[in-house]
């Protein structure tokens, strides 16, 4: 079935930038990097040895919010990357997105006082430990439960059941700190500091939202195919 | 008894001012006067009448007179005022109404949808500000207690702890725990 409005192969990577300027950030998750020239991506895809549709569907879910894979699409997808991708977003965030916005936070909490300081500095290492122990509880868990069915041999008996229960608290932490920031932390003095806080921790709850997405709306029910088909085939 | 609420019809269908008229014939609205059209004097007509709910087809706006919707709101800002929609209008004009009622929509949830739309109006217009009961529930969510723990302490049910808890996020525009605690703190409700 063919989607109107969707990227597909013929669409140059340099347009899907164009309309979509935050893909910039996730492509180097997939080993894309700028500098596209006239390619189109199934072009750039075929370089990079990454199947196309797989692709596709990451650059659709980024960037159309009502988009969803249906259950032809998942099964025509190739999900081989699907967890080293999602594996380097999550280094993606601890190691970059994390200490990003903490050096801002750090500005911004030595400017603004010892008592507003102190309760961000608390928010935010509360905010981080959660957000530590959910990456490793999903590579622990879940990730090599998928690796498994995908590459046979599994190596975990069941997926874990909490799977996918504190995604959306991850992403409204982030959104309740920008709503402090906005309402209740002078910023006298130091309105520059406190806008880029405010622009990083967006832009780190809009990814984190998409990859909650990805998790729960395209990984699970992709799991569950997998697990469909093997009760059938057994 | 709740309030009734007053509604206002501006549409030029005779059919249509009918159904609508049978549609909200319960004991809690009150039907104006219906208009055909929006003559020059809507507003100041609105403003002595004092609807609780205008139900508008947008396209009246278009027309020679080119009344602004905003003009019309203006006569009575807490009034709700609703589009009823049955052919294209562009979604530029939709979007100024606080909602769309289709004329597709199932004649049993049409008197519900109103209701919907006035209580929430009711409700903005309580302010931001917390409440006594809902401040109490904030410290305790706060302090780390689970809405049914809250609902022990302050004998209330948990299903009122909740409605407080949604209350309190609507005003505050924080919906986690920690965050409430940030605000507590912030607010000096508890001590850091």
């Amino acid at each position: 079935m063919k989607k109107h409005g969707l990227y597909t192969g013929r669409t140059k990577m340099a347009d899907v930038v164009a309309t979509n300027h935050t893909l910039i950030l996730a492509m180097p998750r997939l080993g894309i990097a700028l500098g596209f020239g006239e390619r189109s991506v199934q072009e750039i895809c075929h370089e990079k040895g990454l199947p196309v549709e797989f692709v596709l569907l990451i650059f659709n879910v980024y960037t159309f919010d009502d988009y969803l894979p249906d259950e032809e699409e998942l099964a025509a997808t190739d999900f081989g990357p699907l967890v080293p991708y999602l594996e380097a977003s999550h280094r993606y965030y601890l190691n970059e997105r994390l200490p990003h916005i903490e050096r801002h936070l750090l500005h911004v909490a030595g400017s603004a006082g010892e008592r507003y300081g102190t309760i961000l500095k608390c928010f935010f290492e509360d905010y981080r430990k959660e957000v530590v122990e959910h990456f490793e509880s999903e590579e622990r868990d879940v990730f090599p439960y998928m690796e498994g069915l995908l590459h046979g041999g599994q190596k975990v008996e069941r997926l874990p059941s909490h799977f996918a229960d504190n995604h959306t608290d991850l992403v409204d932490k982030l959104k309740d700190l920008t709503q402090i920031l906005y309402k209740y932390i002078p910023s006298e003095g130091f309105e520059e500091e406190l806008n880029e806080l405010v622009f990083a921790i967006l832009q780190l709850s809009a990814d984190l939202e998409k990859h909650a997405v990805l998790e729960e709306r395209v990984l699970l029910p992709y799991i569950q195919q997998l697990e469909r088909r093997q009760a059938d085939e057994a | 008894m709740k309030p009734k609420i007053q509604v206002l019809v501006a549409e030029p269908s005779d059919i249509i001012r009918e159904g609508l008229r049978s549609l909200l014939d319960e004991d809690d609205f009150v039907l104006q006067a219906p208009l055909r059209d929006l003559p020059l004097d809507a507003p100041q007509r609105i403003a002595r009448q004092q609807p609780d709910v205008l139900i508008m087809n947008p396209t009246l706006l278009n027309k020679p007179s080119r009344m602004q919707l905003v003009s019309i709101q203006q006569a009575r800002t807490s009034m709700v005022v609703v589009a009823l929609v049955y052919e294209y209008v562009e979604p530029e004009l939709l979007s100024q109404f606080k909602t769309v009622l289709d004329i597709r929509e199932k004649g049993s949830r049409v008197a519900q949808l109103l209701r919907d739309c006035c209580q929430e109006e009711r409700e903005e217009d309580e302010g931001y500000e917390l409440s006594e009961r809902e401040t109490e529930v904030l410290v305790l969510l706060a302090k780390g207690c689970s809405s049914k723990e809250i609902a022990d302490k302050l004998n209330i049910s948990v299903h009122t702890v909740n409605t407080h808890r949604k209350n309190i996020t609507r005003k505050t525009g924080i919906k986690s725990v920690a965050g409430l605690a940030v605000y507590a703190m912030l607010h000096n409700l508890v001590v850091g």
